[in-house]
């Protein structure tokens, strides 16, 4: 018979990870959906009302009353809000393909390279994270801007007689987005181009299969769940992306995370903001939850 | 020395002169780096034949058989498919299929579509696809699981899922490198004799590679035996048992014993061999042996008799102790210890519950064997 106190120390090894996800993401977005419902108000903080007990239990109740989904509905009458969202979602999405366009063939290389340098080259890939993510992006101005060191380099070498306006352009964000959510579509991709077994390949040319062909009948299904986990490790965070849309993208790039941005400290907008957070977030839910599948798929597929 | 021939079937080409063979090795040699996996190696196998390339880990027989497929260049040498040369074709422009050692089946498709895959890279018609693999999971038995994953199977059905993938496209060769490695001891028996029913009914040409003698002895028309990149001998399964041609093939082979030593006198065929710890023997098949050459004269277990009385008559008698029993159910193996020190293995069959002639651990015992029974080894 079990002991009663394992029974006790198992619920409490499984709490751990809810009571997390309660204190560091509900609870927070209870307070962020909360402020989504108020009105804005010259005051601090900046809207109202302020749900307490000050008024005693009947206060509470009117506080309640007077939430309202006005900024939900404002969100639906200002276009802007609705051309952010849908301009987030093609810039990340443009970005996730290039990004696995890049890190594909990086991470078909490490797999296929010698065992003995593969700890080495996974090391480089995640080396970047060693410095500050807004340093890097920073560093990005350097190298765009038109006096930048792409442009010298281009120019000294004769490839272009005019700089290249690259930076504060939609290109300039790809670039920014690939560089730094690389790492998270190389590693899932390696992970999963690791494990497969070479002979595998092998079996398929001797069934008559070129390699190109063998490529994409067995390589690339096999390596299928690890494509959906980095594309949409690099597609999430790259939709709400804020600080490389903001440095690199220049004034007329309309992403939803500068939206927020401007909401939040421009206009001092708490609430809508706040309902912007909310529908971004459970916009993403989606993939996200697509994601989950996938990976249990994978994993069952993988016993 | 009388021909030992072929016990299975009357099939023996390579005794044809005329025949002529399908498979050429010439002057292989195959070098990875500084260590040379098969060195200056010759061989031949013929249509129809089931061929098998025996040896011990790291001996080259995988590397042969990789060659064949294409999947290594000979770094020197030739191999020649049906007269025509095999060097620059890609694996998947040569006439020859492998069932993988570890069966490599594709985990994202399904037995039909394991099978079928070889069919759709050479663009048959679809019918004429479905009608192969059906005939094919006939064959080996697995209509109803066609639509299973091969993580849905058991080791013993994904075995066969490689071989009718492997046997689909009707090669002309099928090479399978341990095909059986995978399988508990049961079904591999039981998997042998379906591998050679297989290979008369398609009347392919079979090279198997494998560690495992019994396997190799069981299943093929010939057995190469190959030691770091050579060969040591081609033969019969019957010819390497009882005919070993080097001291490494005798021991390879099965059990034996071996006394090492000189020949004393020879006279016709036979020969008196007087051995280096005091043991004199008397042969009556010497081969080609000079008197006063090095030789070792070996000889299996199961050709020499144990008896606890001295016999009355026999060419070669020798007295001893019995230094150990292994008692195997089917047979009983001694260990003998003669007057020299030397431990000799000798087996009987025990043909009856009740032992005729018990022999116990340290009773003194004589052993015995015919001058025909064991074989001179010059190498």
């Amino acid at each position: 018979m079990k002991h009663p106190l394992s029974a006790i120390t198992d619920r409490l090894v499984i709490a751990v990870p809810y009571l997390w996800l309660l204190v560091f993401f509900l609870i927070p977005f209870f307070i962020v959906f909360k402020i989504s419902l108020s009105t804005t108000a010259i005051a601090m903080p900046p809207y109202t009302p302020t749900l307490g007990l000050a008024d005693g239990f009947s206060g509470l109740l009117s506080q309640i009353s007077e939430l309202s989904f006005d900024n939900y509905l404002w969100l639906t009458q200002d276009a802007l809000y609705f051309n952010a969202y849908v301009s987030s979602a093609i810039i990340a999405g443009i970005s996730t393909f290039l990004a696995l366009l890049v890190g594909y063939p990086i991470a078909y290389g490490m797999a296929r390279a010698p065992a003995t340098i593969r700890p080495t080259l996974l090391m480089l890939v995640i080396l970047p994270f060693w410095t500050s993510f807004l340093i890097r992006v920073y560093a990005w101005i350097g190298i765009l801007k038109p006096e930048g060191l792409l442009n010298q380099l281009l120019l000294a070498t004769g490839i272009i007689d005019q700089p290249l306006v690259i930076l504060n352009t939609h290109s300039a964000i790809f670039i920014g987005i690939v560089y730094s959510y690389l790492p998270f579509m190389i590693l899932p991709l390696y992970s999963a181009l690791e494990k497969m077994d070479y002979s595998l390949i092998e079996a398929a040319q001797d069934l008559g299969c070129p390699p190109a062909s063998a490529f994409w009948k067995i390589t690339f299904p096999l390596s299928l769940p690890g494509v959906i986990a980095g594309c949409l490790l690099v597609f999430i965070p790259a939709v709400g992306e804020f600080v490389i849309p903001d440095l690199l993208g220049g004034s007329q790039t309309l992403m939803i995370g500068k939206t927020l941005w401007n909401e939040f400290f421009a206009n001092r907008d708490w609430p809508v903001s706040s309902a912007v957070a909310v529908i971004l977030l459970l916009l993403l839910v989606v993939p996200i939850m697509f994601f989950q599948q996938a990976q249990a798929r994978a994993q069952e597929q993988g016993r | 020395m009388k021909s030992l021939g072929n016990i299975r079937r009357e099939f023996a080409p390579w005794n044809k002169p005329d025949a002529k063979p399908y498979i050429q090795f010439k002057d292989v040699t195959k070098r990875f780096g500084d260590f040379t996996a098969v060195n200056n190696l010759s061989l031949s196998i013929y249509e129809r034949e089931f061929f098998a390339l025996l040896g011990a880990s790291g001996c080259g027989k995988s590397t042969l058989l990789r060659m064949l497929a294409g999947f290594e260049e000979p770094t020197s040498g030739q191999i020649l498919l049906d007269g025509q040369d095999l060097r620059g074709i890609p694996p998947y422009r040569r006439p020859v299929n492998m069932m993988f050692q570890s069966y490599a089946l594709f985990p994202h498709m399904t037995v039909e579509q394991n099978i079928a895959f070889g069919l759709k890279q050479d663009g048959m018609p679809k019918a004429e696809i479905d009608q192969r693999v059906a005939d094919m999971l006939k064959l080996v038995k697995l209509g109803q699981f066609a639509k299973r994953k091969p993580h849905q199977l058991s080791g013993g059905q994904r075995q066969r899922v490689a071989l009718a993938r492997a046997v689909a496209k009707r090669p002309k060769v099928l090479l399978l490198d341990e095909p059986l490695g995978a399988l508990d001891k049961k079904l591999r028996e039981e998997t042998q004799f379906e591998l050679m029913d297989l290979q008369q009914t398609l009347g392919l040409t079979f090279v198997v590679v494998t560690h495992d003698q019994e396997e190799a002895m069981t299943m093929a028309d010939r057995i190469a035996i190959l030691d770091k990149g050579e060969v040591m001998q081609v033969a019969t399964p019957a010819e390497v048992y009882e005919a070993p041609g080097s001291r490494f093939v005798a021991d390879f082979v099965g059990n034996i014993n071996m006394f090492e030593g000189k020949v004393a006198d020879r006279d016709g065929t036979g020969a008196t061999i007087a051995s280096a710890n005091g043991v004199t023997i008397r042969t009556a098949n010497a081969g080609d042996a000079a008197a006063g050459s090095e030789v070792a004269f070996a000889i299996r277990p199961e050709k020499i008799k144990v008896s606890s009385k001295k016999p009355e008559s026999g060419d070669n008698v020798m007295e001893g102790e019995i230094y150990d029993i292994a008692y195997l159910g089917d047979m009983t193996i001694f260990h003998v210890q003669l007057g020299n020190g030397q431990v000799v293995k000798a087996s009987s069959l025990n043909a009856t519950r009740a032992t005729e002639d018990p022999l116990s651990w340290d009773d003194k015992a004589w052993i015995s064997f015919r001058n025909d029974a064991g074989v001179v080894l010059t190498r």
